[in-house]
């Protein structure tokens, strides 16, 4: 049987001149990104820039790694084809499987990492986003999950446990659970922050859920199966929703649902224990459409509105907070803290549990691991960067009002407009007075945490466009809601993900506890989870000095510091089957993330600064404590206490990440040193080749090349009515799916049926 | 490609990604197997989804 073999085609005439073509657009966008000081340019460079370096990278680097790193063999079947069940393993098109991946990495953390590093400028964020995708956050995610899918979709942690020892995989398993704790609260604060003291945005969040009961309901009772009227259904109430806001913003309710920070707190624990001990249908499953739908609608939006708007820039190219490491947002100096703070959309170590979850249990053919795992991150990476443009556009006087901590900025406009002064930007108290006004909100002082800078940004964008000024409040709001809804999202499954984690543990030492039926167990480690993320929640919105500051860069360390894990993990991989050659594909990503976390890790633990390292702080508050005296920010001895326990708190833990990883590392040396020495590879829990009997196209579109192969031009019968699927996704749609020759090869997979698959029985 | 092939096109695609068209898969993939019990449509996608109380599947920042 002949094969689409993936994509090897000659170099053409014309293609050369597409891809110099492309080159140079990126080029010149980087030109003028670099050369342009104190005049203000247009947001289109930077996305020309993103574009152009995306596409290069994504036609020769990853292709690159593929055939010559990897080795991508589509003569080798998939387990999702070896292991089809219908279940978890199904071998899925890849257009299909590209959506799921890419709903299931991007979230929240592209568009808040990025609006939060505005402070040091656009430039040092987009050449980290662009740069740091190519070269490493893109390359981590398809290297993991090429290896996972050759070890049947296993995950980081038991990889990890296989391929390097016990050691490793007890500090990756203990890794993977702190960094999940820390990311939920962390999230979690972003939407209380977002939430706080604004009527319209809790009265749309807490409608949600309503809508998901009812939406749960509707699926599972009334119209068993029908998601796309369901979504449709819940959409539109969503909107509704939205609309309602503004009509209890003025009403007499609006006292109901104006909540202090605390309340919310308690709200979102209370939330996040029933949302993970219900049943997915109710609650998790209907949410989980609506955020997904949300989702792409709103990146999509938000992309058209960018490149219609096109809007100028006013932020600086690079701001002196980048040099002196003082900005109010969070302290630090640009290296290492930009590359912490732009976790997602740069290198987000928590790809790396997803590239080793589902994915890789439903990938039809080695090659497409090209299109999935680099695909996708470029594709959040482009979110980042609309993100970064959307916090760039806004004057930097207002960024500052919204961003710097409450603390600093005092609660009036007078006080927030001279203290921006303070910091060298201009804002009036009636422009601030007038930003809250435009987005109908109490104020928008202090408002930290990105998600309302990234709203004022994206209704500024749109109101462009659609509905003009006085659509302003309601984009607003769009915004608000539709981070909050997938942060919401996040915080149920995580909880879930990190209960099923505390139950596997802790099944070790007592049974009971491991059975996931058993109720008590259930409750028990859901309330355990919730209250560890509950905790950082509550020290976050109770810290003077700002929970965004102190906690946004400790979840930056900790996603980098997976990443560490798994690039870790890649190259020992490489390493022990025989590519110590190619060992700096992931290598060089795991030296530079290791130099920058470790870095950053040091100076919070160990920096005199007190603004910076977090014991130097814990010392400066309790010698002031022991002294009697209070110390701005903190108003009373009850804060400098809170400041003392979160600087403790916090100092230890970022001691603890970097002292895990080292051990990762430390054990991938010992592997790595053995492999290095001995004559053979040595033995990977890879597992055995087994002949493939698909036929898809490897990339988006199908190739010339494989349109031309016989195995594809014959995939055409549509009757194909034996229907016995190898490939799952396509067999629905053989009947009511796109024909042979309507969509580049969107009818190939349906006719495999004529490649004469043997299903597993 | 023609505006009716990309309907289609886009047809098939959000019933795939949201997972409509999964019970006609699983009717395909029980025509191999004729001898197990048939679920019904509700039956089915009440197990579809109660698989998810096992496994949330992460989602990411």
């Amino acid at each position: 049987m002949s094969r689409i073999s993936s994509g090897g085609v000659k170099a053409t005439p014309r293609s050369i001149l597409i891809w110099a073509a492309v080159a140079v657009v990126g080029a010149v966008a980087w030109g003028v990104l670099a050369l342009s000081r104190g005049e203000r340019i247009s947001a289109i460079w930077l996305v020309a820039a993103a574009v152009g370096s995306y596409a290069i990278a994504y036609r020769f680097y990853s292709r690159f790694i593929a055939r010559r790193v990897l080795g991508v063999d589509d003569r080798r079947a998939t387990p999702a084809e070896r292991l089809d069940n219908g279940v978890d393993f199904h071998p899925t098109d890849r257009r299909v499987l590209l959506g799921h991946h890419f709903a299931a990495i991007a979230g929240a953390g592209p568009l808040v990492g990025p609006v939060l590093a505005a402070q040091m400028g656009y430039l040092p964020g987009t050449i980290w986003i662009i740069a740091g995708v190519i070269l490493a956050g893109a390359v981590q995610d398809m290297v993991t999950l090429f290896f996972s899918m050759r070890r049947d979709g296993k995950s980081l942690g038991q990889m990890v446990r296989e391929e390097m020892g016990p050691v490793g995989g007890a500090a990756a398993l203990l890794a993977v659970f702190s960094i999940m704790i820390i990311l939920l609260g962390v999230l979690a604060l972003v939407v209380v922050n977002a939430l706080a003291a604004s009527p319209w945005g809790t009265f749309s969040i807490a409608m949600t859920i309503p809508i998901a009961l009812f939406m749960g309901f509707y699926l599972r009772v009334l119209r068993p199966g029908r998601v796309m009227e369901t979504t449709v259904i819940g959409v539109a109430l969503l909107l509704l929703a939205i609309a309602g806001g503004g009509w209890i913003e003025g009403s007499p309710l609006a006292d109901a649902f104006t909540l202090s920070p605390r309340t919310l707190v308690i709200c979102l624990v209370v939330y996040g224990f029933f949302a993970s001990v219900l049943p997915v249908w109710l609650l998790l499953a209907p949410r989980d459409y609506l955020s997904t739908f949300m989702k792409v609608g709103t990146i999509g939006l938000l992309a058209v509105g960018v490149l219609v708007a096109a809007p100028h820039l006013r932020n600086e190219a690079v701001t002196s907070f980048a040099l002196d490491g003082d900005g109010p947002v969070f302290a630090g100096s640009l290296f290492p803290f930009v590359f912490i703070t732009i976790a997602c959309g740069a290198l987000s170590g928590f790809h790396a549990l997803i590239a080793s979850g589902t994915t890789p249990k439903m990938i039809q053919k080695e090659s497409q691991v090209r299109l999935i795992g680099y695909g996708a991150m470029l594709m959040e990476s482009f979110v980042a960067v609309m993100a970064l443009i959307a916090a760039s556009v806004l004057e930097p006087g207002l960024y500052y009002a919204m961003n710097a901590p409450a603390g600093l900025l005092g609660t009036t406009a007078e006080s927030a407009a001279a203290a921006v002064g303070e910091l060298g930007f201009v804002i009036t108290p009636d422009d601030l007075r007038a930003a809250a006004a435009a987005v109908q909100e109490q104020t928008v002082i202090a408002r930290t945490g990105g998600a309302p800078t990234l709203a004022v940004g994206i209704s500024e964008i749109l109101s462009g466009i659609f509905g003009g000024s006085g659509f302003k409040a309601f984009w607003y709001h769009f915004a608000i809601m539709f981070e909050a809804l997938f942060i919401l999202t996040t915080v149920d499954a995580g909880t879930r993900v990190g209960r099923f984690m505390l139950q596997d543990t802790l099944g070790n030492i007592w049974k009971p506890i491991g059975r996931v039926s058993w109720k008590p167990g259930l409750w028990g480690t859901s309330a355990l989870v919730v209250f560890a993320w509950g905790y950082f929640l509550y020290t976050g919105v109770s810290d003077p000095l700002g929970g965004i500051n102190q906690l946004f860069p400790l979840f930056g360390i900790a996603n980098q510091l997976l990443a560490a894990i798994a690039l870790t993990l890649c190259t020992t991989i490489l390493i022990k089957s025989g590519r110590l050659r190619w060992a700096w594909v992931t290598g060089i990503p795991l030296a530079w993330d290791a130099a920058v976390t470790l870095t950053a890790s040091w100076q919070k633990v160990f920096d005199d600064d007190p603004k910076i390292g977090f014991f130097a702080q814990r010392d400066r508050y309790a010698d002031a404590l022991a002294a009697g005296k209070v110390l701005a920010p903190a108003k009373n001895l009850d804060q400098m206490h809170t400041v003392v326990v979160n600087s403790t708190v916090d100092g230890v833990l970022a001691a603890m990440f970097a002292a895990l990883v080292l051990l990762v590392i430390g054990n991938a040396v010992v592997v790595c040193l053995r492999a290095v020495r001995s004559r053979e590879p040595l033995p990977t829990a890879e597992a055995p080749y087994v002949e493939s009997a698909i036929v898809v196209p490897s990339g988006l579109f199908a190739s010339a090349a494989e349109r031309r192969e016989p195995a594809y031009a014959g995939a055409v019968p549509a009757s194909a009515p034996a229907g016995r699927d190898g490939s799952g996704s396509g067999s629905a749609g053989t009947a009511e799916g796109p024909r042979a020759g309507d969509l580049d090869g969107g009818e190939a997979e349906t006719g495999r049926a004529g490649t004469g698959t043997a299903e597993a029985p | 490609m023609t505006p009716r092939s990309l309907l289609r096109f886009v047809r098939w695609y959000v019933r795939e990604i949201t997972g409509a068209s999964e019970y006609e898969r699983y009717l395909d993939r029980h025509r191999a197997h004729p001898h197990m019990p048939l679920l019904s449509r509700r039956e089915y996608e009440r197990l579809r989804t109660d698989r998810r109380n096992a496994a949330p599947g992460a989602r990411c920042c």
